[in-house]
């Protein structure tokens, strides 16, 4: 009797979940979106501005335009990027999304390979006035080599070396950095007295990874091979992780605090003259929120290594930067192709990528003088002749987690006193490629 | 209000506790002290080398968290989710940890060990899962759960249900039956006697399941990070707000942390003393 | 679930000997079913049961279904956005979950011995504190209502607060934790890390002790209010001290409550996603690579979703034989409780 029930129970739950089952995944609305809703769309935004709040102001006078060009009405969110990639990671699977949202430009073939998102064919692109109109550098950003695009650049960023003018000076150096070796050199004379030449954020994964897949690039190695395959513990590679944990482990031009950084905490150091150079995207708005005034820092294109090979080992920046993407479940195709026009439009993007103090990565937008600052001048000069987007591959994410934590571990062991070494270093890289997916 | 003796503790307790409470306060208090010194400082001072005294005291933390994140929606929010989701999963464990308590019947064992093992399950086995449910269930009867605090309160009340059944258990059993069948002699029926005298006898069980129904709501982060929007964020999330692309703004997390926490430790203070009420005084018929 | 223990509780003290003829001494419980009209009623605790039982199947039991579904699936990002297309895999995901001598694997097991330390050192002394404070707290004093407002303070702090200034004190450079330690007391060479390297663990069940422990101690001074006030008097009148009277009174009265809490911060513990993810973000340092974040980097990070289902399938057998074991050892003798 009591086994018959059992039996029973569990049969229901069974339904239950089959029917879950059955309906779950995002097929609702076929392959390419339909167009059943023609006058709203829902827009999710990543966090550009110095907060949420400031990103709805900054956005919500923006889409008003829209509205009065187009009649159709966004409902805007702006997730904060701890949420951001859960939230489409659950719209997926559900196929319960927006119609148009942001994506950080390195998961663009991760996304891409789930084919959550409208590819960006040759009708796609013309709808917006044409491929030709963005930077190829950022459009090499936005899914896998060979491939539609998933997604379309919207903001984009480059790295640079920021450094501080005033401790330059006393330490009697006359110019930044344009090799590593000046770099170290420099960095030994600046680090004293409870100071230090260079800021790094350890704990951040990501950060970790920009890093190192630029220092691969001048060693001549790529995380990846051509087949997608990774090669992580490639000559190239390991001496890439080396030499950047180097900076501490060796050099001794990093502060062993940084190891533990995950949170910007080296940006606040730079501007509170803690330390004398850092390598970021965009951190004007930073510094000048931080208190730290515009004439007392000054920005240098990242070194590169002594000798400038060539263009390949000249890289000195991973293509940073937002990408805007259409939910391919969405109910207003049309009007979502004419929302991405209008967020890229010559206009919008001067308007927006100034705001945010990032580049165009529309080329008639990047002519706009405000992007001739000295700042954003390097910065744009790096995106356009420099810099490489990092591997498109789908398990880019998976290569962000596994490398990203293995530097963070070998940050710590520097941080220590442990001895970093070539050996040290390979295993670190080995134990991570054996986690990626066979 | 219950002494255990009747005659005073001797001076080795007294000593003992005295010591061990202090101790105890200061190491529950430290982060307070923390966040409360924090609060009050220009984020200058607070990203620096810590320091006990503040050397420059400001209330613009105060000020500015309002306007950095939508704090005070957050805050209701979390306040609807967190109490419905409480007055709901006290409901439904006191109904079902009476009928395990004070009856009889097939398939009891089976639905203890049930209820119980649904708490080993980690959170990340059925987010997607649930997610991919509440979407279906909007889509086939337009209840939207997804996005909504009704999910979300749906959700929470049922984190907190089995261990509340199980703890609410153990207290009704504590409850003498006679209590009940004088009530029943009385004329109540069952669910009169359990309103009547079994529920007021087990006041303090209650209010301690109550408590941890609503902390349990009240915190989490994981689900409410996927299964919120705009509109609904709860605080758990929307905290996070705080922290931005350039720069953790560290003072106002500290001092919005305590704005909003002040609202519920006055709760418990409230509470608290429902928490020893006890058997003796919901007893008296 | 909590019958008479040999300890004379409320429930042990009223059992009475007259109904032994249907259910025997310790079956206190079924004199309910003396209520006239108990066969007509039959269906009454099936009702209060329902909306307990739809809401668990909705929330947890479907999904847990779906979930070990998912283990059999490679479930990875080719396939998430319709997962019933995803090819089956067999025992896969589980064999590279349980394969100990690959990466992947070994990182589990590592995990796993790593949450298990954990979860017994937090528990231990969240039930040691919880239970000490309430004990000490359960005779009247001054101040003793404010104290206890107080202690349940960490319960009330919303968790990413709490976490997060946590994390503020555990700064290498900046925090208090150094600050005390190392400029004030001068301990030690170098200043610490907390947030990375071995210390981490520490670090985790400090926050972990410093949440945990108010509601331990909330349960057992809910506990101790149903101790009747005339076994401390029969006790005190016998000659016992104070502290006697703890080990003799209280102790063993609190064993019922005793059993349901040790559980439910042990189950607590040992899934808490929340405490390290706000502590140490997204991938926690190897000391306190706790098994719900190292789930959740296995799955939602890498989006390998069916090797995570597995892993955390694996973790609930482990999860259930462990309770069925402490349930088994703690009623021993008193099983016959349940129907």
């Amino acid at each position: 009797m009591r086994r018959l029930r059992a039996a029973a129970a569990f049969a229901t739950v069974t339904a239950l979940a089959a029917t879950a089952s059955a309906c779950g995944g995002g097929s609702d609305t076929g392959g390419s979106g339909g167009n059943d809703s023609p006058k709203s769309l829902t827009y999710w935004a990543s966090n550009q501005g110095p907060n949420i709040e400031a990103d709805k102001k900054i956005l919500t006078a923006e889409l008003k335009k829209f509205e009065q060009q187009s009649g159709i009405k966004v409902k805007l969110e702006v997730i904060p990027w701890s949420d951001l990639l859960n939230r489409i990671l659950a719209a997926t699977t559900s196929g319960q999304g927006p119609d148009v949202l942001n994506i950080g430009n390195t998961w663009s073939a991760s996304l891409q390979a789930t084919g959550a998102l409208l590819p960006w064919d040759q009708a796609a692109f013309d709808a917006i006035g044409g491929r030709a109109r963005f930077a190829d550098s950022a459009v090499a950003a936005a899914g896998a080599p060979g491939k539609d695009p998933a997604a379309v650049p919207l903001y984009s960023l480059s790295y640079a070396l920021y450094y501080n003018k005033k401790m330059f000076a006393d330490a009697g150096i006359a110019k930044p950095p344009a090799t590593w070796d000046e770099l170290v050199a420099d960095g030994k004379r600046l680090s004293k007295d409870g100071k230090w030449a260079l800021g790094a954020e350890g704990a951040n994964l990501a950060n970790n990874i920009h890093q190192v897949f630029v220092l691969g690039k001048q060693h001549g190695a790529d995380f990846f091979d051509s087949a997608g395959k990774p090669t992580f513990t490639s000559e190239g590679a390991v001496a890439a992780v080396k030499q950047y944990v180097d900076f501490m482990a060796k050099d001794r031009i990093v502060a062993p605090g940084n190891a533990e950084y995950a949170q910007n905490q080296s940006l606040r150091d730079f501007s509170t003259g803690r330390t004398a150079m850092v390598l970021w995207q965009a951190a004007a708005s930073t510094f000048a929120a931080q208190g730290m005034k515009p004439e007392d820092w000054g920005v240098a294109p990242v070194p590169v290594p002594a000798g400038t090979p060539d263009a390949v080992k000249n890289v000195n920046s991973m293509v940073a930067g937002i990408n805007i993407s259409v939910f391919k479940n969405t109910h207003n195709r049309d009007g979502a192709l004419r929302f991405v026009k209008f967020m890229t439009s010559d206009e919008e993007q001067r308007i927006l990528n100034k705001t945010y103090g990032s580049i165009p990565p529309v080329k008639a937008a990047q002519q706009d003088p405000a992007f001739g600052a000295p700042d954003t001048s390097v910065l744009k000069e790096t995106l356009l002749k420099s810099a490489a987007p990092l591997p498109q591959v789908p398990e880019e994410s998976q290569f962000e987690t596994a490398v990203g934590t293995a530097v963070k571990g070998l940050w710590a062991d520097a941080a220590a006193g442990r001895e970093v070494t070539t050996e040290s270093v390979k295993e670190a890289l080995t134990k991570a490629q054996q986690q990626m997916p066979k | 209000m219950s002494s255990p003796s009747p005659t005073a503790p001797p001076r080795s307790f007294v000593w003992s506790r005295r010591i061990f409470l202090t101790l105890l306060t200061g190491f529950v208090l430290l982060p307070v002290y923390v966040m409360a010194s924090s609060s009050l400082k220009p984020l200058q001072d607070v990203s620096g080398r810590f320091r006990w005294l503040p050397s420059g005291l400001t209330v613009r933390p105060y000020l500015d968290i309002w306007k950095t994140v939508p704090l005070a929606k957050y805050f209701v929010n979390s306040l609807i989710v967190a109490g419905a989701a409480t007055v709901l999963s006290v409901v439904v464990a006191v109904f079902a940890a009476y009928a395990v308590s004070r009856y009889r019947f097939r398939g009891k064992r089976v639905f203890t060990v049930t209820v119980l093992s649904t708490q080993m399950f980690p959170g990340i086995l059925f987010l997607l899962p649930l997610f991919l449910i509440f979407v279906n269930v909007g889509n086939t009867t337009g209840v939207a759960l997804y996005g909504s605090r009704g999910g979300l309160i749906l959700t929470y009340l049922t984190f907190s249900l089995p261990f509340s059944i199980w703890m609410l258990i153990g207290y009704l059993d504590s409850v003498p039956r006679d209590l009940d069948e004088a009530a029943m002699v009385d004329g109540c029926g069952p669910l009169g006697a359990l309103f009547r005298v079994v529920v007021p006898a087990a006041i303090p069980g209650i209010v301690a399941v109550a408590v941890y129904a609503f902390m349990t709501a009240w915190g989490e982060v994981l689900f409410a990070s996927v299964m919120t929007n705009d509109t609904t964020r709860t605080l758990a999330v929307g905290l996070q707000g705080y922290a931005t692309q350039n720069d953790v703004y560290w003072n106002q997390v500290m001092a919005a942390s305590l704005v909003v926490s002040l609202p519920v430790v006055a709760g418990f203070l409230l509470l608290q003393r429902y928490l020893v009420a006890g058997l003796t005084a919901g007893a008296v018929k | 679930m909590t019958p008479p223990t040999p300890a004379p509780t409320a429930v042990g003290a009223q059992a009475p000997p007259e109904r032994a003829e249907r259910s025997g001494p310790p079956r206190a419980r079924r004199r309910s079913s003396r209520a006239p009209g108990w066969i007509r009623r039959a269906s009454l605790p099936y009702l209060l049961l329902l909306p307990a039982l739809a809401l668990e199947l909705l929330v947890h039991l479907v999904p847990m279904v779906i979930g070990v579904v998912m283990s059999f699936k490679t479930l990875t990002q080719f396939y998430i956005r319709d997962w019933t297309t995803a090819p089956w895999s067999g025992f896969d995901n589980y064999r590279i979950s349980v394969d100990f001598s690959a990466p992947v694997g070994k990182d589990l097991l590592d995990s796993f011995v790593t949450t298990c330390l954990f979860t017994v050192a937090s528990v231990a002394l969240c039930w040691l504190l919880g239970t000490a404070a309430a004990v000490f707290m359960q005779e009247s004093f001054r101040g003793r209502g404010l104290l206890r407002a107080l202690f349940l303070v960490p319960y009330a702090l919303p968790v990413y607060a709490a976490v997060i200034t946590w994390a503020f004190m555990f700064q290498r450079d900046n925090g208090l934790v150094n600050h005390v330690l190392h400029d004030q007391l001068g301990l030690g060479g170098d200043r610490a890390f907390w947030l990375i390297g071995d210390n981490s663990f520490y670090a985790l069940l400090t926050v972990s002790v410093w949440k945990g422990w108010p509601f331990a101690f909330l349960i057992v001074t809910a506990g101790l209010q149903n101790i009747p006030k005339e076994l401390y008097e029969a006790a005190a009148i016998d000659g016992a001290g104070v502290w006697q009277q703890i080990r003799r009174i209280t102790l063993p009265s609190l064993r019922p409550v005793n059993q349901v809490l040790v559980l439910v911060l042990f189950l607590w513990t040992f899934n808490d996603f929340n405490t390290p993810y706000v502590l140490f973000g997204r991938s926690a340092p190897k000391a306190a690579d706790l098994v719900s974040i190292h789930i959740y980097q296995s799955s939602f990070v890498t989006w390998n979703f069916g090797t995570g289902a597995a892993m955390s399938v694996l973790l609930v057998l482990f999860l259930l034989v462990v309770t069925g074991g402490y349930l088994l050892l703690t009623s021993r003798g008193r099983k016959s409780a349940d129907v």
